[in-house]
């Protein structure tokens, strides 16, 4: 194991010799070289810290939360004093102490002899929560309304006006997407366009406004396809599995990048609901967890069979059109076809013999081999389409295909097939015919199509690849979960709707554990377990698992009907229940939850609401020199978090403010001004920049290049488009410094800025800097800070004046030219505070 | 101005003292710690930090030749080509090799060209480089790369990022992780594309920061529009009113730390300051008119074939004097599988004076003692033909070929005037002194000082690191 050539193949997949060291110091080496698939258990249970001690394998411990931690009792009292910085009348935290969440924080805390920061103002509150659940800052009337609420449910009522938002879908959709790396291209060197991908964004948006339950959420991701009746918006659902790469490079082998796919999905799904690093298993016995290679190829056999296919799925303008034109379509069409239908027939029958015998038996044919590959990179180019369904077509009998599929495989045939027989192909002049099913097909009413993906026609056999690499097939495998956890109900059917289940199975200690985990971690800064992709051996403990185990165990348990105060029938498995029946309408979370017992029935609101409500969300975030070396990195939640918000909140905080914004929810991906050179960066220089409205969307629309993604969303530290990402970093440099000052489109906003200003807060200088604060940071200036702008206003202006030709450039379009002047010199003051730290932060 | 430079060394001071304690110091030691698995962001990410040994070279200069320059064709003559040209490759060489990467239909192909002997060392070059070729007895060549992916975009990443897949940090990305900046006032990575008008196969990925923070990514430098994006300001902003707002800007951040004593709102008016001497130093940099006119020529500036790479090259050298650690410049049209013999032609005319002016200028101004350079691509090229668009005389090309290839090194530490390695008598596969992409990775930071198993960073539960599982450095590429 010392030299440096365990090269395998030519996947460039090294077998890992990863730290064998450690293997050698736990005396288990021997076995971990053994053989795959080798009796790998006892290696685990060897180990310490595996299955039968790690403590996120064990069951989710159900136990009540904490009392009031004893000795301390002005603990709790401490609490109510309000803030001096504090305006609102109402006693915020009266009931704070009450709250499940603050129990457990508070008993940790004391143990430290420590207690949670004072409650922040109720402005920092205010734009911390709106931050937090819509992604998008208050307005100034709405922090006044909540300033002057004197009602003791002030800030629930907040909470439950911005639940029921429809941007809480799409703050909450874009860590979703984060998992799964969503993106509108194939990547890889070709990085084509896929121009439906954004109906799986849609659907998550939709998804998260409604509530669906996290176990529902789960099962039509995975297997949407496969529920009873599966309905397309249950199939949309599975465009969590089409996020992985296409690859359609000439040359590019089908089977080694099919096999890519089906490994990303395992990784998608070890990350996202299992919070294991299972990929490590793909070469060796996983080094670290009780994952051994075969139960690694067990978890991809779920997946081995999958099919990428589009689905026609009209939209509302669409399917109208498209519907009445299809009879008149199908009869043009079967007339075109009809003069040449037998030699067509023929001479189709023949190509599909010599793909299948070059699929079969390849290295006989360079041509056919060569046939056979173009096949599987061009099918469905740059619409996104599954590229292997035509291969799979040329190996479904005929009689199996649906006659869309005929049909897509004949309009192929015609195009791409003359090889079969050039002399034929032009005696029957199929090239014209190709010709006029094209223009037939161009003159149809568009119809927009899904990516989806279903169980393959032919099961696939998984075999274990030998040290990854799949051209040494190993051992057949079955689908099947890894042994360390418990196991999905015998003789259940081996596929990922039954691994679907298995993952939102109440035995499962992982999925509740990890997702509250995440929920946690977008709200605090930091999960409870602070690697939020690794909750095997190697990763992170958690700082608080009776406060985790608790959380995962409410928001897994079914919910409590408000009207009995017993427990709902517990969460269908299946379609026997519509999903739309049990998705509660937006706004209607109740506010049963901060009582006891608590049972979120996988409800992401009422999650949300439980964890925005606790006293240690609403704590003070500033620092405490006394904590800076007992607790520098806050593990033990003496307060909350300032955050630097993500590459899609700047936008969208900056857009809101300046009045640009353009809110409206769902659509296609947009394509806000970049500069040229950014586009020119990848292989597909695709950037048509979008005009009018769509050039203010939210980041969360903007068009996802895989090889050249948006300049902006890559300074801000959004995650690399073709890899997985459960937590974002947040870096501080001078080339967001740099975009923040003079990008067009923040400069734009800041021009925007001032002329609202202007629009909005007539009068004395100082009031409508007032205005400014308020809008941008939610809060009037400190006097210094009203100095400090004042003078740099009365530069600007001097300069400005020096330099009348600038003037114009500062100053927003269609501002009237009496007031050109003075919207220039706030467009100065808008560029100053959406430049702010505090404005890029919430606290 | 007066008063922001002197706001500046203050803001230094601050974070100097800030640093020696409690997290920062922390982090810092655990980077540096000897044996320490896995290390955190430091705290100021930027800042200059100690190598793990004494380093050979300050500075990387790499020429990537994206695409793949065949290595047949100018640096690995083989009589045999032409003994067989035209004929099966004989089944001795195919042993044990996977199918997708041979044709069936592909025969041996000989090279047109015609190498002879350069330098005191007598180094062989084709006839088509015979700049480079004037300076064999500064480069070292090594025949005998081998790497394990035939496909440009993964291909290209094992020699950036040292893995296949995405999302990992580019070897620029490590160093600047791993040193820190020498520079001022410009990044510590900076990477410029070729205007060849193609887009790079591997994309921004080939620059990234992976998993390692944003701020280590390399910033792409163009020598035309803004040399760094969205360095100019706006229009209408003059340099006295982009300065009113940064003042004021530092002024009510600094307010704003005094009430909460957040330690990153000084690391974010550090920036903006960066930022805005950047918008001076930068222009300055790109600001070429005060080279001499024989600078000028010898890198071709004055021919409208060599004006772009030229320009790139130029500027690396200036980059190197202002204490860039990593300039990568991209030439990006080599891909030859087709009308190879013309194509060739056209992208040596386009590279290899200004590469032979930057080592013959770096040279003459004492930066190639420390200034490691490096030309090549991400593999070979087959020693048989190939037809892309049917079969055409006269118009052959050669496809990828991952198991033997040349790269280029000079400086840095890198006794010149020597060739390591060979491949077989096709050029086919690497045989002795192999060298993986990974051997070159980690011989590369061992030259800046680091230990390339010690340069690690934790993610998803594994310390990862630019070399992955394997690297070991060349001895033989240290000493002559």
């Amino acid at each position: 194991m010392s030299s440096g050539d365990l090269w395998i193949g030519e996947t460039g997949v090294r077998m890992a010799k990863c730290p064998c060291r450690a293997w050698i110091a736990l005396g288990v080496v021997a076995a971990a070289m053994a053989v795959p698939g080798a009796a790998q258990r006892d290696v685990a249970a060897r180990l310490p810290g595996t299955p039968a001690s790690h403590w996120a394998f064990r069951p989710i411990r159900r136990s009540p939360h904490p009392r009031t931690p004893a000795g301390n009792p002005s603990h709790a009292r401490e609490q109510v004093v309000p803030h001096p910085i504090s305006r609102a009348p109402a006693g915020l935290p009266a009931r704070a102490s009450g709250h499940p969440v603050d129990r457990f924080v508070a008993a940790r805390l004391a143990r430290e002899g420590l207690t949670l920061s004072p409650p922040a103002d109720r402005a920092t509150l205010i734009r911390r929560v709106t931050l937090d659940l819509i992604g998008l800052p208050p307005t100034p009337a709405e922090v006044e309304a909540f300033l002057h609420d004197v009602r003791q449910d002030a800030y629930e009522r907040v909470v439950d006006r911005l639940l029921a938002s429809p941007h809480y879908g799409e703050r909450w959709a874009r860590p979703w997407l984060d998992l799964c790396h969503y993106a509108d291209s194939d990547g890889y060197l070709t990085d084509q366009l896929r121009p439906h991908a954004w109906r799986y964004r849609q659907w998550v948006v939709d998804a998260l406004n409604r509530d669906l339950p996290f176990d529902q959420f789960t099962l039509r991701q995975l297997a949407g396809d496969l529920l009873p009746h599966a309905t397309l918006d249950d199939q949309t659902g599975t465009g969590f599995l089409r996020q992985t790469l296409s690859n359609r490079e000439g040359g590019a082998d089908l089977e080694e990048y099919r096999v890519e796919q089906v490994a990303d999905r395992v990784a998608m799904v070890g990350a996202t609901w299992l919070g294991l690093t299972v990929g490590c298993a793909r070469c060796h016995d996983h080094k670290y967890d009780p994952i051994s290679q075969r139960e690694y190829y067990a978890l991809y056999a779920y997946f081995d069979s999958t099919e990428e296919v589009n689905v026609d799925a009209p939209l509302a303008d669409e399917g109208e059109l498209y519907r009445a034109a299809l009879p008149d379509y199908r009869r043009k069409r079967a007339e075109i076809l009809a003069p040449v239908r037998d030699l067509a027939a023929a001479l189709q029958a023949r190509w599909e013999e010599r793909l299948r015998e070059a699929a079969d038996h390849p290295g006989r044919d360079a041509t056919w081999d060569r046939q056979w590959e173009v096949l599987g990179l061009v099918w469905g180019g740059n619409q996104g389409e599954g590229q292997l369904e035509g291969c799979a077509l040329v190996q479904t009998p005929p009689g199996e295909r649906t006659p869309d599929e005929a049909a897509r495989l004949q309009d192929y045939f015609l195009k791409h097939g003359a090889l079969t027989d050039p002399e034929a192909f032009r005696r029957g002049a199929l090239a014209e015919v190709s010709k006029k099913l094209e223009e037939l097909r161009k003159a149809l009413p568009k119809v927009s199509r899904v990516p989806v993906v279903r169980g393959g026609r032919r099961p696939r056999p998984t075999r274990i690849h030998v040290r990854g690499d799949f051209r040494t097939p190993g051992d057949p495998v079955q689908a099947g979960t890894p042994r360390c956890l418990p196991p999905p109900p015998p003789g259940a059917p081996r596929d990922r709707l039954t691994l679907a289940r298995w993952l939102v199975a109440p035995e499962n200690p992982l999925t509740a554990r990890v997702v509250v985990n995440r929920a946690w971690q977008e709200l605090f800064g930091r999960g409870l377990v602070a690697t939020s992709e690794d909750f095997g051996v190697r990763g992170d403990r958690p700082t608080h698992p009776e406060l985790l185990d608790w959380l995962a165990a409410v928001f897994s348990s079914p919910a409590i009907s408000p009207a009995t105060g017993r427990a709902a029938p517990s969460p269908p498995t299946d379609r026997s229940e519509e999903p739309r029946a049990r998705a509660r309408p937006p706004g209607s979370v109740d506010s049963s939850t901060t009582q006891l017992p608590c049972a979120l029935g996988w409800s992401f609101k009422r999650l949300h609401r439980l964890l925005v409500t606790s006293a240690a969300y609403r704590q003070s975030s500033r620092l405490r020199p006394e904590l800076a070396r007992r607790d520098p990195q806050n593990r033990l939640l003496a307060r909350q978090a300032s955050l630097r918000l993500s590459a899609e909140g700047i936008r969208d905080a900056t857009l809101a403010v300046s009045g640009l914004l353009n809110p409206r929810v769902g659509g296609p991906s947009v394509f806000p001004p970049q500069p040229e050179s950014v586009v020119k960066e990848g292989y597909e220089n695709h950037w048509p920049t979008s005009s009018g409205p769509d050039r203010y969307r939210r980041g969360l629309y903007t068009w996802q290049q895989r090889l050249s993604p948006y300049a902006q969303n890559v300074l801000f530290d959004a995650p690399d488009l073709s890899r997985i990402c459960t937590r974002r970093t947040r870096s501080n440099s001078s080339l967001q410094a740099l975009t923040l000052l003079n990008d067009g489109v923040y400069f734009e906003a800041a021009r925007a800025l001032g002329a609202r200003l202007l629009r909005e807060a007539p009068g004395a200088p100082g009031v409508r800097l007032e205005h400014a604060f308020r809008l941008c940071l939610g809060r009037p200036p400190r006097p210094a800070e009203r100095e400090r702008l004042l003078a740099y206003l009365g530069r600007h202006a001097a300069l400005l004046n020096e330099n009348p030709a600038a003037i114009e450039k500062w100053c927003a379009p269609g501002v009237p030219p009496d007031q050109r002047h003075e919207a220039a010199i706030w467009a100065g003051a808008g560029s100053v505070l959406l430049n702010l730290h505090e404005f890029i932060t919430r606290d | 101005m007066e008063r922001l430079q002197r706001h500046q060394v203050q803001t230094r001071r601050r974070f100097l003292s800030e640093s020696a304690c409690g997290l920062g110091m922390t982090a810092l030691s655990t980077l540096l710690a000897k044996d320490a698995p896995a290390a955190t962001a430091p705290p100021r990410p930027l800042a200059a930090r100690p190598s793990h040994f004494p380093a050979r070279a300050r500075n990387v200069i790499f020429l990537f030749m994206a695409g793949a320059p065949s290595h047949l064709d100018l640096f690995d003559p083989k009589p045999r080509l032409r003994e067989l040209h035209g004929q099966p490759v004989p089944p001795s060489f195919l042993e044990g090799l996977p199918d997708p990467v041979i044709k069936a239909s592909a025969r041996v192909m000989n090279t047109p060209r015609t190498f002879t002997r350069h330098g005191r060392c007598g180094m062989e070059f084709s006839d088509y480089l015979p700049h480079l070729a004037g300076c064999a007895d500064d480069l070292c060549m090594v025949r005998s790369l081998w790497t394990t992916s035939a496909n440009h975009d993964p291909g290209q990443l094992l020699m950036n990022c040292g893995t296949v897949q995405f999302g990992h940090p580019a070897m620029g990305a490590w160093v600047a992780y791993g040193l820190g900046s020498a520079a001022d006032d410009l990044p510590a990575f900076v990477v410029m594309l070729s205007n060849s008008g193609l887009g790079l196969d591997g994309g921004a990925a080939l620059w990234s920061s992976g998993f390692l923070p944003s701020v280590y990514r390399g910033v792409t430098l163009r020598s035309q529009g803004d040399p760094i994006l969205h360095l100019s300001s706006p229009e209408g902003v003059t340099r006295p009113m982009q300065q009113a707002r940064i003042e004021t800007l530092r002024d009510l951040n600094r307010l704003r730390q005094d009430e909460t004593g957040d330690a990153e709102i000084a690391s974010r008016m550090e920036a903006y300051e960066l930022a805005f001497r950047m918008q001076v130093s930068a222009p300055e940099l790109m600001d070429l008119s005060r080279e001499t006119e024989p600078t000028r020529r010898a890198y071709g500036l004055d021919r409208e074939k060599t004006r772009w790479f030229g320009t790139h090259c130029l500027l690396a050298r200036r980059m190197v004097e202002r204490g860039v650690r990593f300039v990568q410049l991209y030439h990006t049209t080599w891909d030859d599988h087709s009308d190879l013999n013309r194509r060739l032609q056209t992208n040596c005319e386009m590279t290899d004076q200004p590469a032979a002016a930057l080592l013959q200028d770096l040279k003459q101004r004492g930066l190639l003692d420390d200034t490691l350079v490096i030309w090549g691509g991400e593999f070979g090229r087959t020693p048989m033909n190939e037809f892309r668009r049917g079969v055409n005389p006269g118009k052959e090309g050669r496809d990828h070929h991952p198991y033997g290839f040349t790269m280029l090194l000079a400086g840095g530490g890198i006794p010149g005037g020597r060739v390591l390695g060979a491949t077989d008598d096709l050029g086919y596969h690497a045989v002795s002194d192999r060298i993986h992409v990974h051997d070159l990775q980690a011989t590369l930071l061992h030259l800046l000082g680091l230990d390339h198993t010690r340069l690690t960073y934790r993610h998803q539960g594994r310390d990862f690191r630019l070399t992955d599982v394997g690297g070991r450095v060349v001895e033989g590429l240290l000493r002559a």
